[in-house]
């Protein structure tokens, strides 16, 4: 048996006759999961640049929103990768996505501005502290059942969300080092931005001054008329993309070998796993641990480029936009999170305020009625009111979305995917007694 | 322990069992005064008996008698109210099932539980125990990973040998979800045995198991107890219970009515009226 045609089998329905176009160009893409990835991505892109230049956005707008839109991509496909551990692979139901979220970008918060830790050391310390809260809230999940775990995660988040808002734990004396949370509008100081270090001498000065590599990086994209924020903006892009590489990379192995084996059989039936000498335990607290550390690492890497932090940010909505973003892509899949993240992040979560903001763009430069009738019978005043709220009509929108989705697809955009957990083609029988 | 050597090279890595399937007299297991209620329900009512090593042991009894929960008890996923069970001479009451998975002593469900989003393979390769690559970080890091593959390779071998014993290694690339009833009951007794067990519980292997397939299962149990496994059989098909077990154990209301030879049993006054009325008489 080749695996070759084994891939071809699940991804193509039979009908030789209607090979169309459709079905061409899905075989091309799917050849490989990086490929499909790119494909993806690239799609992505294509209709983006379509709707500027259609919108009439100059050079700079064009990359910029590119730019806005691969940060959204990557964001959400780091969470739902570190959520795909935990609920695709150990079917662990974790509807606390945003209190790990919230304990990882606080930790990092205390750490660097309020102690004054360098930044890799203060995301590691950050990223260790959230995943012994995982472990933490892992403990009650090794007796509970899937639903009673959403329970106790969803309240987590909520305690962590509360805790963090609250004018109590504002300030506060710990270990020796005054530390706080900030209360509602979050802790002051501004979050260090790592990408700033590879193109400024002195980040936090007023005017930061582009070092060597900033100089020749910044001359680069002046070259394409790009200016110096929007060019910072797509170096923190690529930075995103490097740890979405990178998550991806370790799920992948953590997915693909014996260890994932054990947590898809914990999905299937624990009591097989444990029937089979598994203890499932174990198994379950570090996959929990893991994908929490990862959220948290996520949360960092998504805030530090816009300084602030408040609890607002998270709130139980971002969890529910990451599992939308999963079941887009399919639960279990590693390729099918990236898939889902970048389509939510970029069309679901992005697109809407993007089409609002060139609409207004062109409305603008249309606008100034000079007559009466221009004012009322020009534009329908249904789309005025579309386009004024296209970013509120998004949760409406994924709604119908997740609808659709559920009805027509339940297994996720690229199907039911045979992603074997082992770290070798099980398949492929080499050495036997041929 | 006696030891028939009538095999010129003796498995020394499986020292507990014997060479041929012949009963050494050596209880493996022992089950004393087992207790389990439900509420105002006395599901197990003092039962013991014992298990020879390398046989076929049969345990039977009418409907509700206690035998799926005489399971439970013995492999840990129920707690006993009271009562021990004793394998390979360590007392195992109370056990977590995989502590007792991991000494050996391995069950199969009433109903096939395969695990149905894994491929067979898949299901087959979860039970090796003590696999390097269970190991978080071996599985991670590059430099441990090859030592994890290499072992993958060995048991994939397995595997795929195991799976040819139990004749379904044409659906090797399948889920476990499209298997028909009789081929899940072949993936559960593979993938038991892939745990390198010394003794099987086999929970009704053979229902919903067409005849074919019967014959194949029972010839495989043989084959398996004659390189020295033990087993322990709840069964309603009388006619594989007088033909494959022996000795027999008849459970009854929670309690061990009798046990011994299938002659014995078929012979038995109280049997007979526990539970099998003239069935046997054919």
């Amino acid at each position: 048996m080749s695996d070759g045609d084994a891939q071809a089998d699940d991804t193509t329905p039979g009908g030789d006759t209607e090979q169309s176009v459709r079905d061409r160009i899905w075989a091309v893409a799917s050849a490989s999961d990086i490929r499909l990835i790119a494909v993806t991505l690239l799609a992505i892109y294509a209709i983006f640049l379509f709707l500027g230049i259609v919108g009439g956005l100059d050079a700079n707008g064009l990359y910029s929103s590119l730019e806005r839109v691969t940060f959204f991509a990557a964001v959400y496909a780091l969470v739902v990768l570190a959520l795909n551990l935990q609920w695709g692979y150990a079917g662990l139901f974790n509807i606390g996505i945003a209190g790990f979220m919230a304990i990882g970008l606080y930790s990092m918060h205390i750490l660097t501005v309020q102690i004054g830790l360098a930044y890799p050391i203060g995301a590691l310390g950050a990223v260790l502290i959230t995943s012994l809260f995982g472990a933490l809230v892992a403990l009650p999940a090794l007796r509970l059942r899937a639903d009673y775990l959403a329970i106790v995660t969803l309240a987590f988040a909520e305690i962590v969300r509360s805790i963090l808002g609250s004018q109590r734990f504002a300030e506060f004396t710990f270990a020796g080092f005054d530390i706080g949370f900030g209360g509602a509008t979050g802790p002051d100081g501004t979050l260090p931005d790592p990408v700033k270090f590879f193109l400024y001498k002195h980040p936090y000065s007023l005017r930061p001054e582009p070092n060597a590599f900033g100089e020749f990086y910044f001359g680069l994209f002046d070259l394409f008329i790009i200016d110096d924020s929007t060019a910072e903006g797509i170096l923190y892009a690529l930075f995103l993309s490097l740890f979405v590489g990178l998550y991806y990379f370790l799920l992948v192995r953590t997915g693909n070998s014996p260890f994932g084996r054990v947590l898809k059989a914990i999905r299937e039936d624990e009591t097989v796993a444990k029937a089979l000498g598994k203890d499932t335990r174990k198994f379950k607290i570090t996959a929990f641990a893991l994908g929490s550390a990862l959220m948290g690492l996520a949360a960092i890497l998504w805030y530090t480029k816009r300084g602030g932090v408040t609890p607002t940010n998270f709130e139980p909505e971002v969890t529910f936009f990451v599992f939308v973003a999963l079941i887009i892509g399919g639960a279990g899949s590693n390729t099918g999170s990236v898939i889902g993240g970048i389509v939510f992040g970029a069309l679901l979560f992005r697109g809407p305020v993007f089409i609002e903001r060139i609409i207004n763009q062109r409305l603008e430069a249309e606008a100034d009625p000079t007559t009466i009738f221009d004012a009322f019978g020009g534009i329908d005043p249904f789309i005025v009111y579309t386009t004024d709220n296209l970013s509120a009509l998004r949760v409406v929108l994924l709604g119908v979305v997740l609808v659709i989705l559920i009805q027509r697809r339940p297994e996720g955009l690229l199907g039911k995917r045979k992603e074997i957990a082992s770290s070798i083609d099980l398949e492929d029988r080499t050495g036997g007694e041929n | 322990m006696t030891t028939t050597a009538t095999e010129q090279d003796t498995a020394s890595a499986e020292e507990s069992r014997t060479a041929t399937g012949e009963s050494t007299g050596d209880p493996i297991l022992q089950v004393r005064n087992l207790q389990k209620r439900f509420g105002g329900v006395v599901a197990v009512d003092g039962v013991g008996f014992e298990v020879e090593q390398g046989t076929v042991t049969g345990l039977i009894g009418p409907n509700g008698a206690g035998k799926s929960t005489t399971f439970d008890l013995i492999t840990g996923v129920q707690n006993a109210d009271g009562g021990q069970v004793i394998f390979d001479g360590t007392d195992i009451t109370g056990r977590r099932p995989e502590q007792i998975a991991n000494r050996g002593l391995v069950r199969t469900f009433q109903i096939a539980r395969e695990l149905s989003e894994m491929t067979v393979l898949e299901n087959v390769m979860l039970a090796p125990p003590n696999q390097l690559g269970e190991s978080l970080w071996r599985s991670v890091l590059p430099g441990f990973r090859g030592g994890v593959s290499e072992q993958e390779a060995e048991l994939r071998e397995e595997a795929w040998e195991t799976l040819e014993f139990f004749a379904i290694d044409h659906l090797a690339g399948e889920y476990a979800g499209n298997l028909s009833g009789g081929q899940r009951k072949l993936l559960e007794m593979a993938r038991v045995f892939m745990t390198d067990p010394d003794m099987i519980l086999l929970d009704e292997p053979l229902a919903g198991v067409n005849p074919t397939l019967e014959e194949k299962l029972l010839d495989r149990i043989h084959e398996l107890q004659s390189e020295g496994y033990t087993f322990l059989l709840v069964e309603h098909d009388m006619n594989v219970v007088m033909n494959h077990c022996d000795p027999v154990v008849v459970m009854h209301q929670g309690k061990r009515l009798m046990q011994g030879a299938p002659e014995e049993v078929r012979q038995d006054e109280r049997v007979l009226e526990a539970y099998l009325g003239g069935e046997v008489e054919q």
